[in-house]
């Protein structure tokens, strides 16, 4: 579904992402881990759109690279950003709109449904501003506005930040239920041990290049990857 | 002072006041989406005054023809503007873009005073503006009645768009966060086109309404109107529409009653907008309605 080769990103004179490449199979959940700063982000932001790389992505078979972030979002990619940037001076069911943007009005309805048979916690607030919401609850509406769109491949930078644990795994448990009705997913993560447990196929990024890729059940058990990422000794 | 002499001047300020509140939701909308202080936006109620006046007095159109023209091609100007000289700046520092405002007002201003030249000329009033009504011997200008009533039927229209439209929400969500309407799918470029054109088209419709008030029009005849219009956004609340237009209105009325009540400082009455403006940005920089724009940003 999605093919990354040779992948640059610059800011300015710095190098943040180093000519990675790596694919993204149909109806697999791929995660790419990380320390801060290893280019995970700038490369979620590369294939949304935001920023402008160098190299090969291509979407279906389609090279995307030189696409706008709007055309690429039409293209049937979604991106939920770090930090969830829900609008917070919009509502929940407006929010909702914003991410069915180009849905035909006749659409909406069953996917607002839909939505809120997965979130029941939005529906009893639709009308809320987002900005009431809990770190949790942002979160989920942030998932959600992206399935709006009904994208192919959906897109998580760090969906774990700053949430309790407990609310963690609802989210872990939630992407697995959509991996499971069969959502390709691309999941960059810090907490590398949830990620890796929900993954198929996993990569890890150091400073912009990839160090290691495998499996996420042979990653798991990988000892550089333990005393990394995991914490173990 | 008697009574009915205080009504008809609050009845004068209200509809003064509406003209600033129309001029000022161009400002806090542009300002809401792309961070800009659009000093050119007084220009463009201007820009209203003369294609109104062209389509009046030179074409011969019925003045509700001409009126509507005007407005929809000062949007136009409005977004031509944008696209030539505010975007190509989206990503430089807000300073560029601030003092390529300030050049795009002289621009407007000097390319109106070569095609229509210095000499004011007579906006023609369409006869419905003009004439009074009486009622219980308090006497009020038609123009003074219908310009609030027209400030708040395009008020109520605009909040419709804003708040129940899909590109209005866009607009709303644009004001806190851009990258992130761009990933939803959204045209952020057209976004800012329609908010150009919206506030361009009320500027233009509150430049024409100030013409009926004050019916001799020169190319540098948006430039105070403009900069109260931008005191009472930041009064409001820069960012809020309801704000502007209510910025609009307390500007307008204090002006109109200071001088009323105190005729001495009739000679001041220009001042007293930045008065305000002065004593908001030292008390109350996000104005009455606003909100910390820059909480929820990047």
């Amino acid at each position: 579904m999605l093919k990354v080769k040779d992948l640059n990103v610059y800011y300015g004179v710095i190098h943040a992402v180093k000519g990675i490449s790596f694919d993204v199979p149909n109806g697999k959940i791929v995660t790419l881990i990380g320390a801060n700063g290893a280019g995970k982000s700038s490369t979620l932001k590369a294939i949304a759109g935001l920023v402008k790389p160098k190299g090969s992505i291509l979407f279906s078979d389609k090279e995307i690279i030189r696409h706008p972030a709007h055309e690429i979002s039409k293209l049937g990619v979604a991106l939920v950003p770090e930090g969830r940037r829900v609008f917070i001076n919009l509502t929940i069911l407006e929010n909702l709109r914003m991410g069915g943007f180009n849905k035909k009005i006749s659409e909406l309805e069953p996917l607002y449904e839909k939505m809120f048979e997965l979130f029941p916690i939005l529906k009893e607030r639709a009308h809320q501003k987002a900005g009431t919401l809990s770190g949790g609850e942002q979160q989920m509406l942030a998932i959600a506005r992206a399935l709006m769109s009904e994208p192919d491949l959906l897109m998580l930078d760090e969906p774990s930040l700053g949430l309790a644990p407990l609310i963690v795994s609802e989210v872990f448990d939630i992407l697995r239920e959509l991996n499971k009705q069969g959502r390709t997913i691309l999941l960059v993560e810090q907490n590398a041990a949830q990620a890796l447990k929900l993954a198929d196929y996993g990569y890890v990024l150091e400073n912009g290049a990839i160090t290691l890729e495998g499996e996420a059940k042979g990653l798991l058990e990988n000892d550089e990857v333990r005393k990394r990422y995991l914490g173990e000794d | 002072m008697d009574l009915t002499i205080i009504l008809q001047q609050l009845v004068n300020g209200v509809s003064l006041g509406s003209l600033y509140g129309l001029v000022a939701i161009g400002y806090t909308m542009v300002y809401g989406v792309i961070r800009l202080i659009n000093f050119a936006h007084g220009d463009i109620m201007m820009v209203g005054m003369y294609f109104a006046f062209t389509g009046i007095a030179m074409m011969f159109l019925p003045w509700w023809a001409a009126f509507l023209l005007s407005m929809l091609a000062s949007a136009l100007v409005g977004v031509i503007v944008d696209r030539v000289a505010y975007k190509p700046l989206r990503n430089a520092s807000r300073i560029s873009a601030l003092i390529t405002a300030i050049g795009v007002s002289f621009f407007l201003e000097n390319s109106f005073l070569v095609i229509y030249g210095g000499v004011p000329k007579a906006f023609p009033i369409p006869s419905v503006f003009n004439g009074a009504i009486n009622i219980h011997s308090v006497i009020f200008p038609n123009i003074a009645i219908i310009t609030p009533i027209v400030a708040i039927v395009f008020l109520l229209i605009l909040l419709f768009i804003l708040h129940k439209t899909k590109y209005g929400m866009a607009m709303r969500a644009l004001s806190f966060d851009i990258d992130t309407v761009r990933i939803m799918g959204i045209n952020v470029d057209l976004v800012i086109s329609l908010v150009f054109a919206l506030g361009s088209f009320l500027a233009a419709l509150g430049g024409i309404f100030w013409a009926m008030r004050y019916p001799a029009i020169n190319p540098l005849i948006g430039i105070m109107p403009g900069l109260k219009a931008f005191a009472a956004a930041v009064l409001g609340g820069i960012g809020s529409v309801t704000g502007a237009a209510l910025g609009g209105f307390i500007i307008g009325v204090t002006e109109i009653l200071v001088v009323a009540l105190f005729p001495a400082l009739a000679g001041y009455k220009d001042a007293f907008a930045f008065l305000f403006l002065i004593f908001v940005l030292l008390f109350k920089p996000t104005g009455i309605l606003g909100e910390d724009l820059e909480r929820g940003r990047f």
